[in-house]
């Protein structure tokens, strides 16, 4: 849906109606048609609460001079007799602009040639190295089913496909919970698996071996290995929901997480530097081929006389030594017939034991090794806001704003010569703009 | 600092669930939680649209819900 035309919808009540059911009526035929089932006659007295839910969301993510993303979502929601809920949801998402390559920044111009093969690009003199070649559109598409099997048992199973260019995911989950004492305890124990495909243009690199110098050297075999490689996720997740009282409720959740394969980004490079900090050459980064996260989730909501205030804490822990920890809280404030929610996250992650923001040429060559700031130090911070507002008949539109920083830091390294001069631990800096219709 | 955590972790979690049994409302009490900005997760799609974000931009995944496979997004 156009942005514009819902706009229109907030200022138009009465033509929101018309609009939202004819809407509703065209996506519940799409639905239907996709599930092979009949569209129920107008007038045929069906139940309110059996028709379609949807929720639909367009957001726009961009980065200062990197990556700009556009992402919208439809998702809908039916529920059947006896509690069972069958959901839907499409994302499609377009990426375009640059991502940091690893290579450090140098004081005088660089040229890079391009993952893929195909060109070279010039990066100016102290800054950080971007790849400009990113441009990709996703679609992803995931269905579930809920369904109460006893009076306190309720499983849900799921699917997820995502394909994107050159990157294919494939998933399936289930989950089972179970409540005691009046449904004040719920405790859940989930399991998925997932399996990805990633195919780069120009092929899978060699890890650890010399860039082509883009003047004077072409691709060869040395440079790449195959064209394609996949890793395999395993998740499982126990959950614990607890009442605590009329205005508190809380959650607490441990997973566990096992991924194997190709976790290494193809498109990621580290500069290899000599005493006095010029770089010497590049080379392809690698990750080890298996990586096990374990994470703790809390998360409370209390209801005071008329606010909400929604805390969540994370902690994460693997095998790559990323240890991180994540701050949420949102706090709804009702306001007329609407209502607002600042919104603050405040993360921090400790580096994976093979970061580096660059390497030595003299050191002995490393068996892993990335320069990628995201496993790296990072402190990160945002700060949002959104307002809601109810339209008739149970629908809602809201608006988000949010600012989010990323701060990559040293974890220790000494800096050579040259280095000292730029910045290597380059701030991030993003907007995130949403706009949500609900009917 | 690491094993200090998961220690503090263990400790909540047994203090939470020696005090369950004692916790929770009758089902007439429920009428604040049964609002929907009550729910765990009472915005999905605000959730689905940052954990992609984040999942893209960090090295931390999932918690709420499964970390996932997903994309190869930069």
């Amino acid at each position: 849906m156009q942005l514009t035309e819902k706009i229109e919808l907030a200022n138009q009540p009465r033509l929101a109606k018309n609009k939202a059911k004819n809407l509703k009526s065209l996506l519940t035929a799409a639905t239907c048609s996709l599930l092979g089932t009949t569209v129920p006659a107008n007038g045929q007295s069906q139940a309110e609460e059996n028709q379609w839910q949807f929720d639909t969301a367009l957001m726009y993510y961009g980065e200062s001079d990197r990556v700009t993303a556009v992402e919208g979502i439809i998702a809908a929601t039916k529920e059947f007799d006896d509690e069972e809920f069958l959901s839907l949801k499409l994302t499609i998402d377009s990426l375009t602009g640059a991502s940091a390559n690893g290579a450090v920044a140098q004081p005088y111009v660089q040229t890079f040639a391009r993952p893929s093969g195909k060109g070279t690009f010039a990066v100016p003199s102290g800054e950080t190295p971007l790849d400009d070649t990113f441009k990709d559109t996703r679609l992803q598409v995931n269905a579930s089913w809920t369904r109460p099997l006893t009076t306190d048992y309720t499983i849900s199973t799921g699917l997820h496909a995502s394909k994107e260019y050159d990157y294919l995911s494939l998933g399936l989950n289930a989950s089972l919970t179970r409540d005691f004492n009046k449904k004040n305890t719920t405790v859940a124990i989930g399991f998925a698996a997932f399996y990805d495909e990633i195919e780069p243009e120009g092929g899978i690199p060699n890890p650890l071996a010399i860039l082509p110098n883009p003047q004077t050297t072409a691709f060869d075999d040395s440079h790449r290995i195959g064209s394609s490689d996949n890793k395999t996720t395993i998740d499982v997740l126990l959950g614990v929901t607890q009442v605590i009282n009329r205005r508190a409720i809380m959650q607490l959740n441990y997973s566990f997480s096992m991924v194997d394969g190709y976790l290494t980004d193809p498109f990621k490079i580290v500069s290899s530097v000599d005493e006095l900090g010029v770089t010497q050459h590049q080379i392809y980064e690698k990750r080890p081929d298996s990586r096990q996260k374990h994470s703790v989730f809390w998360q409370t909501k209390y209801h005071f006389t008329s606010t909400v205030v929604d805390f969540s804490y994370r902690y994460l822990w693997d095998d790559w030594e990323i240890n991180s920890h994540t701050f949420d809280v949102r706090y709804r404030i009702p306001l007329g017939t609407g209502y607002i929610e600042p919104h603050l996250r405040y993360y921090m992650q400790e580096a994976a034991e093979f970061y580096r923001p660059f390497i030595n040429q003299d050191d002995v060559s490393p068996s892993y090794v990335s320069a990628d700031y995201r496993v790296g130090e990072m402190n990160a911070y945002t700060l949002g806001f959104k307002y809601g507002m109810p339209l008739k008949n149970g629908q809602e539109l809201s608006f988000r704003i949010e600012y989010y920083q990323q701060d990559p830091e040293n974890p220790g390294y000494e800096l050579p010569g040259v280095l000292q001069e730029v910045d290597l631990f380059e701030s991030v800096e993003a907007l995130i703009a949403q706009i949500s219709y609900s009917f | 600092m690491k094993k200090i955590y998961q220690v503090n972790i263990l400790l909540i979690v047994l203090l939470i669930s020696s005090g369950c049994s004692s916790l929770g409302v009758e089902p007439w009490e429920r009428d604040l939680l049964a609002r929907k900005e009550m729910a765990l997760n009472a915005s999905p799609i605000d959730a689905a649209l940052d954990d992609h974000i984040y999942f893209s931009k960090e090295a931390s995944s999932g918690g709420r819900s499964f970390a996932g496979g997903g994309c190869g997004c930069n």
